[in-house]
């Protein structure tokens, strides 16, 4: 799964897809999310950084992390061979 | 050794005639234009607002038309455009005219042969051009330039209006020749629109499937043998009831340019234009409209680093233009009304003697 290349992510969370002209905005854990998948990391690895940062259990990873990318694919923020 | 460090820039001084002063809810391209024309590098501009109605607030704008004609009617025929140019122009010494109006621009073209005998240049498309793009025959365009269109149907009469099922799904667009589109969910809705468009525009009126999409847009420029000097693609991000963009940005669309060109290309398209396409869920394009002409929001383009009506101004000059080949993603714009205080003087001055 690889994110857009052209996508541009701001500190304060604000995404902009230039190709679409849409805009987002991320919440804490996106902007972490948004910013690791970016930098190419592995879901495991992700997984792994946030449950030792948060006081969090798998199965709510898991089910935050998916939703997160179910989003990316509905708002076409995904490279399309993914 | 050379001394010559700063070579002071002149700019040329052009006299250049405008329409579309309209700046309403509905926004006719005119002061965007002037807008534009004003940050020209090249030119030193002095305007020429050509006004059809006493209250196209342009008229009232001072600070972008140094003087304002009101003119007959294109309806009324190009005899009486003439004659009204001819006057204007003994007066102002006209270089250039930039009709903005889709209505006007028959006549304006017609005449290009006569405005040239007179010293005013153009820069408008063919009536070749003009006509093939039409609303009423787009999928004749469609099928001859390999571009993908809505189904369209044209009707002359309300009878018509009962046998669309046979080719479409409710709903379905119902549009005017020149201006105006409704969204109709049954065929009442349609005879509704169909009357209070006939009522202004005439027939006939198109009919044309409806598209779930997202409104995207491109301004361009065409050299009339085939080459793009100019193009920008926009998303509209705010949309009036009347269809109208109210905000958009720029966006890196290399498919839209891809179609742009390809268009620009075949039909060698003179002047400037704007085809509206809805861009679907699968990423396909539909051209669902080509106007004639710089569209309202070509400040964008300009906020974006391409100032087309400039380029228009020097290609009508014979001038070489430059292509412009890149042009800032992501830059928005957003428009706004403003309420002037006129003087009763000014609104007095245009009704009576059709001069300010």
């Amino acid at each position: 799964m690889k994110i857009k290349k052209s996508i541009a992510v701001s500190e304060t969370g604000f995404v902009f897809d230039p190709t679409t002209g849409e805009s987002f905005s991320l919440n804490e854990i996106g902007i972490e999310y948004l910013n690791r998948l970016k930098e190419g990391v592995e879901k495991d690895e992700i997984k792994k950084e946030i449950l030792e940062k948060y006081d969090v259990d798998e199965m709510t990873f898991e089910s935050s992390f998916n939703d997160f990318i179910n989003m990316l694919y509905a708002y076409q923020l995904l490279e399309k061979n993914d | 050794m050379h001394t010559n460090y700063l070579k002071k820039m002149t700019k040329t001084k052009v006299t250049i005639a405008v329409t579309g002063l309209n700046n309403t809810d509905n926004p006719g391209p005119g002061i965007p234009v002037i807008r534009s024309l004003m940050e020209s590098d090249l030119f030193e501009v002095r305007i020429i607002g050509l006004a059809y109605e006493n209250l196209e607030p342009g008229i009232y704008m001072r600070d972008h038309v140094q003087k304002v004609y009101q003119m007959p009617y294109p309806s009324t025929g190009t005899d009486l455009l003439l004659q009204r140019l001819d006057y204007i122009n003994s007066i102002e010494n006209i270089d250039v005219l930039i009709p903005n109006f889709d209505a006007e621009l028959y006549s304006f073209m017609k005449s290009a042969t006569k405005l040239e005998e007179m010293g005013i240049k153009t820069f408008l498309p063919t009536l070749e051009q003009f006509e093939e793009r039409h609303k009423a025959v787009l999928s004749e365009f469609g099928k001859k330039y390999g571009v993908s269109v809505p189904k369209s149907k044209t009707i002359f009469s309300v009878s018509e209006v009962y046998t669309l099922t046979r080719d479409f799904d409710y709903p379905v667009l119902v549009k005017g020749k020149y201006y105006d589109a409704y969204l109709a969910y049954n065929p009442e809705q349609v005879i509704n629109h169909f009357n209070k468009i006939t009522s202004k525009w005439g027939t006939p009126v198109i009919i044309q499937e409806f598209v779930k999409g997202t409104e995207v847009n491109v301004i361009a420029l065409g050299d009339g043998n085939g080459n793009t000097i100019g193009a920008v693609p926009m998303r509209k991000q705010y949309i009036t009831n009347k269809g109208k963009a109210w905000g958009g940005i720029t966006i890196d669309d290399k498919k839209m340019l891809a179609l742009t060109n390809s268009i620009i290309k075949q039909t060698k398209w003179r002047g400037g234009m704007e085809l509206e396409l809805i861009k679907t869920v699968d990423n396909d394009y539909l051209l669902i409209e080509i106007n004639p002409r710089i569209p309202a929001w070509v400040y964008l383009a300009v906020g974006a680093g391409q100032n087309l009506p400039e380029a228009l101004v020097k290609l009508a000059l014979g001038m070489d233009v430059k292509p412009y080949t890149t042009y800032k993603t992501g830059t928005m714009f957003v428009r706004y009304s403003y309420d002037m205080i006129c003087d009763l003087k000014a609104f007095e001055k245009i009704s009576t003697t059709g001069e300010l």
